[in-house]
């Protein structure tokens, strides 16, 4: 097995969770409705509980630190997350666009690991396929609802939040110089076809909530070589913040 | 201008006046959601129990928010959701239809002969056995 391209995938998905968890939880207490700030919350919870699974099997099975470490620290340019993750919730228009595109790539790229050759990686992904399944369901639900069955106002919100997110989207699915290795070795299907597949998927669900696909973008790259956006600085140094007052504390 | 500065990096981060100059709008009244009523099921097969009710604009919200209400803990495999409009119920001063029922003690289980005619089966079984 490629060592290095491992670790160069197990790490850029599991900081890309990370990081979109934190941007989550910054919805928390601030949420449109009760119910709904519950949801995304939960939502945010999940996505932590996939990074610190990812960074567990770093830990165990690559040598790499420990899960704490791997999540709080580390410099920002030691990080691999993808410049679509780092970007700001705005409002909650485009949070919930972030979160279709996302999830419609999480439940894609970990329904195909669930067939990986590497057999820790696949039982991860047998375990949080329901999850998945359900974070897909809960975004898709919002964006049908305010695409298809809202207002004029909900549908061009949505539409232009869909046209920004897009071109960092596509970001998500950066090849890397290693995955070929992975990819001959079955351990995963390759960026290429994971979004080949994303696409058909999320034109699905922009078709019934009435919104166009954007195409013709060139992907907002970077990250996956430690080039972030000017919004992970200050996102490592409030997401740290605890963790920085006593690195050794037990909780 | 100055600002509010929280504790909470997120509300500093909104740039909330201190002094907003007028006071906020008063809120229009039943802006809320609908209700719709929940009802959880624990295991296949077991009955759907009530267990509260959730705000949403629609049935479809309010199964996907009651998802997280009341199946965020324990076991569930299945909910219903119910629009409260659609819930018959009886009058709450209609209650006294009912209040000479725990007389009617012929009609408890308990009052049926069948218990002992169980406890002799089985008195008889265990013979057989022994």
């Amino acid at each position: 097995m490629n060592q290095d391209a491992v670790k160069d995938l197990l790490v850029r998905m599991a900081d890309d969770v990370l990081i979109l968890a934190h941007r989550h939880s910054e919805w928390t207490g601030l949420g449109p409705v009760l119910e709904e700030d519950i949801a995304f919350s939960s939502v945010a919870q999940d996505k932590l509980g996939h990074a610190q699974a990812l960074y567990a099997i770093l830990h165990e099975h690559f040598g790499m630190p420990d899960p704490d470490v791997m999540a709080f620290g580390r410099a920002e340019d030691d990080m691999r997350s993808c410049h679509f993750v780092e970007l700001p919730n705005g409002e909650y228009d485009f949070s919930l666009v972030r979160h279709l595109l996302f999830d419609a790539s999480e439940y894609v790229r970990w329904s195909a690991l669930r067939e990986s050759s590497f057999e820790p990686l696949a039982k991860l992904a047998h375990k949080i396929h329901g999850e998945l399944k359900y974070h897909l369901y809960h975004a898709q639900t919002w964006i049908v609802q305010l695409g298809s069955q809202g207002s004029e106002e909900s549908k061009a919100r949505m539409q232009s939040a869909l046209n920004a997110a897009w071109p960092y989207a596509l970001g998500l699915f950066e090849s890397r110089s290693g995955d070929a290795d992975l990819v001959a070795s079955g351990f995963f299907p390759g960026e290429d076809a994971l979004r080949a597949e994303w696409e058909v998927l999320v034109q699905g669900i922009l078709e019934k909530s009435s919104l166009t696909m954007p195409h013709d973008h060139a992907a907002v790259l970077g990250g996956r070589d430690g080039y972030h956006s000017e919004f992970l600085a200050p996102l490592l140094v409030e997401m740290t913040e605890v963790y920085r007052i006593d690195p050794s504390a037990t909780w | 201008m100055a600002t509010i500065v929280s504790l909470d990096p997120r509300v500093t981060r909104m740039e909330i006046e201190q002094d907003p100059g007028s006071a906020p709008e008063p809120k229009a009244e039943l802006d809320q959601f609908p209700t719709f009523e929940v009802f959880h099921q624990e295991r296949t097969g077991a009955h759907h129990v009530h267990v509260g009710s959730v705000h949403a604009p629609n049935a479809d919200l309010a199964l996907l928010l009651a998802k997280e209400q009341y199946g965020r803990r324990g076991q569930t495999v299945n909910l219903w959701v119910v629009n409260t409009r659609d819930v018959v119920t009886m009058s709450a001063g209609d209650a006294d239809i009912f209040v000479t029922t725990p007389e009617k003690t012929y009609r408890d289980v308990g009052a049926y002969m069948v218990r002992n005619k169980v406890e002799a089966y089985k008195k008889q079984m265990g013979d057989q056995k022994s």
